[in-house]
This record gives C-alpha cells, structure tokens and sequence, in this order.
C-alpha cells in the first residue's frame, strides 16, 4: 500500500512539472502568490552549530496550495536532529496569506497568519523576541517538554523594480499562554540573473538562477523592545530552477552578535505541481 | 493519499471561476494602453515566449492557447484584435484575482513582453 501511494506521487509529480519563478529567500516572505490551483512541494533545512552545544539540523516539510488568486495557505511538519542526541518531530504549522489589494502597486501588503503547536523545533523560520543561541542548548528531552501554541502575524510588503524583488516583514507573535507579545522582522532583495530569456531552452544558463540577500532577527518584546538580547542574522542566498521545475536553494548565513549562532547553512528543495485537482479529476476518468 | 493531504489543506473547494467577459480592459489606464513591447514584431521573441508560455501559461490556458474550462482562451478576437500589447502587459503584471487570474509580476518585465509577442502570434 505505501508502495502503491509513493507510486501515484512520483506519477504526478513527474508527469506535471511546472517551472516556479522561485525567490531565493529561505525566511523573508515576498508578496509572491502560490498560482490557484498548484501545490508546491518543499523541503527546507537549516544546519548550524550553537556552541558550546552539538550541531543540530532542523527540517520542515512545506505543502502551499494556491486557494485563490489573493489566497494561499500552506502546511508544514517540521524536525530536527541533534548530533549526540535524537532525531525528533517537533511539531506542526498552518498559515495562510492574504493579499488585500487586488492590482499591483509600488508596495503590495500581504497580511499573514499562522498558528503553529512546536516544541523543540531548531527550523528558524523566523527569529523573534529574545530567541537566541541559549535556545538550542537544551538536551531534545527536555526542550520538547515545552510546547510552543502560538499565533504568528505578519505584514508583508514586497515591491519589484527592474528586475528586482524587495520585501520586507514584520513580525508579532502570541503565544496561547501568558507569555508578551514579541516582535522580529526580516527583509530580502533579490534578483534574476538574466532578465530576458534566451531563445533556447538550457540547464545552467543566467535565466535559472536568482541571487539575493537576506537579513532577520527578533526586536524583543512588548516589555523589552529593541535590539538588545536579540539574535541577528545576514547571508547571502542563491537558487537554481533545474529545467523539471525543481528547485534548489542555498544560503549561508552569519550570526551578527553573540546572542545568534555564529553560522548557519540553510538548503532547499522545492517542485510545484499545477493545477492539482484538475489531474486527479483526470486520473479518475474525468475529461482533461 | 493526494486527496487526504489536499482535504487537509485547504479544507475548501477550489474555484476555477474565470469569466472571460473582457471586462478588465476597460480598467486598463490610457498610459498603460499606449505602451509598446520593446520586442514588437521580433520573431526570435515569439520562439522565446512559446517557451515561456508554455512553462507559465499552457497549464490554464492550453497549449496553444484555446483554453481550457473556465479559463479563458487567448486566440478570440478581443486578445488578438482588441488588446493592445500594452493591455496584455497590464493584465499579467496585475491579473484578474477575483476571478482566478495571478499577477504574473514576479517575471521580469522583459519576459513578460516575450511572453505577449507569443500570445499576439496566437491568432
């Protein structure tokens, strides 16, 4: 039975490519919607090593379907593996994106929200608060003792000028329990390295890669707002589309104070399936 | 398994409403109109735009642009007769959202201009 249900996704995910115009950006969200109608597939990692603890590599597992033009949620199951330690699931995530206004404009918003039920999650999806080195010192079995139920909200802008994508996001999270509202925020520029296609279809040309920057970092909390006790990162980041549609990303990433971990290397991978339900209803004998 | 996880997902119906009423070329701005692609009547950029059509485009809006469903095709009349290419540049960077067409703004402007030498070859 798993065999047969691997076998019906390697079908679909070989038969439907789709090339994404993917962002390199591994934590600042752009103002780019997910197509209605399409799944993109994505796994991202973060590798570091929060001395004087053990290197550590947190996974999530990312599922964005494009609900509507305006609308696009997203699920994710995230991990980690901690050398000397264990590997464990940390937990779940669900946000959705909503783009309020319907044209184009030279600074798009986006309004975010997610809810996430983690414990011990090592991903940084975003750095906010206090978040810090000290976080990911703590043995597996205790740190998943503290389960994080928390509401993220984000305003997104994104502009594009000539090429270039700029976004930035700012962060508020609320936990479910007592615990202050805390602030981060991150921003990212990034561009294609060819802007006009070439005439023939290639593998490694200009056109399939993008390159950019990116900056994050948490702003305290409502008690303690600002800069200081907070982690800080900046790296530069880079992704390649293969001519399958797939998608590989890469960043390293360098802490900027001693409250962050002093590197980071971050990876992905990513394929968008398009219009997903419309091949199912074919696969059932529907008209394509 | 497909199934579960979209039902998870989502949660609700996706809605392929896209009418093809031509409305939105009455909001397009004279500015925006007026424009012309930088690539007006090269052919190179019509090979180069088949090709980005079909990586972006063919998926809604079939092959060779006849449509599909819902989805509008591009080969009618008001594409190829009515909408100046300045109009066609208007809709892709901002689509129709309520009613299923994305912005297609992430691509860079002169992709997008090849893109529409290949959708006025359509007719």
């Amino acid at each position: 039975m798993k065999r047969h249900r691997q076998l019906a996704l390697m079908v679909i995910l070989s038969a439907f490519p789709l090339l994404a115009q993917e962002r390199p950006y591994f934590v600042t969200y752009s103002h780019d919607m997910e197509e209605p109608g399409n799944l993109e597939i994505e796994v991202m990692n973060a590798v570091g090593t929060p001395a004087p603890g053990s290197r550590f590599i947190g996974s999530s597992m990312e599922f964005e379907y494009g609900v509507k033009a305006w609308w696009t949620t997203e699920f994710y199951l995230d991990g980690q593996s901690t050398q000397n330690d264990s590997t464990i699931f940390t937990g779940i995530r669900w946000e959705n994106r909503f783009r309020p206004l319907m044209r184009e404009h030279w600074i798009n918003p986006v309004l975010y929200i997610e809810y996430e039920n983690t414990a011990a999650d090592k991903t940084l999806r975003e750095v906010v608060g206090h978040d810090g080195k000290a976080d990911f010192l703590d043995p597996n079995g205790e740190a998943r003792q503290e389960t994080e139920r928390e509401f993220e909200f984000k305003l997104i802008l994104g502009s594009n000028f000539k090429g270039w994508n700029i976004s930035e996001n700012i962060i508020a999270v609320k936990s479910i329990y007592d615990d202050p509202w805390e602030f981060g925020y991150a921003v990212g520029a990034a561009r294609p390295l060819a802007l006009v296609a070439g005439a023939k279809p290639c593998t490694f040309c200009r056109e399939k890669f993008a390159a950019g920057v990116e900056m994050y970092g948490g702003l305290g909390d409502r008690h303690s707002f600002g800069l200081n006790q907070t982690a800080q990162y900046l790296g530069p980041t880079i992704n390649w589309t293969a001519p399958n549609g797939t998608t590989l990303s890469f960043s390293p990433q360098f802490g900027l104070n001693d409250y962050s971990i002093p590197r980071l290397y971050r990876f992905g991978i990513s394929y968008e399936v398009d219009q997903l339900f419309g091949h199912l209803n074919f696969r059932k004998g529907g008209k394509p | 398994m497909i199934r579960a996880l979209a039902f998870l997902l989502i949660g609700c119906v996706v809605s392929f409403a896209a009418e093809a009423d031509g409305s939105w070329m009455k909001k397009v701005p004279s500015r925006e109109h007026d424009r012309v692609s930088p690539f007006h009547e090269q052919s190179q950029a019509v090979d180069v735009g088949r090709r980005l059509f079909g990586q972006h485009c063919a998926q809604c809006h079939g092959e060779n642009g006849e449509g599909k469903k819902k989805k509008p095709a591009l080969t009618t009349e008001r594409i190829q007769q009515q909408a100046t290419e300045g109009d066609l540049h208007w809709i892709l960077v901002n689509g129709n959202m309520g009613r299923g067409m994305p912005s297609w703004a992430k691509l860079p402007d002169p992709q997008l201009w090849q893109l529409i030498a290949y959708i006025k070859s359509l007719h």
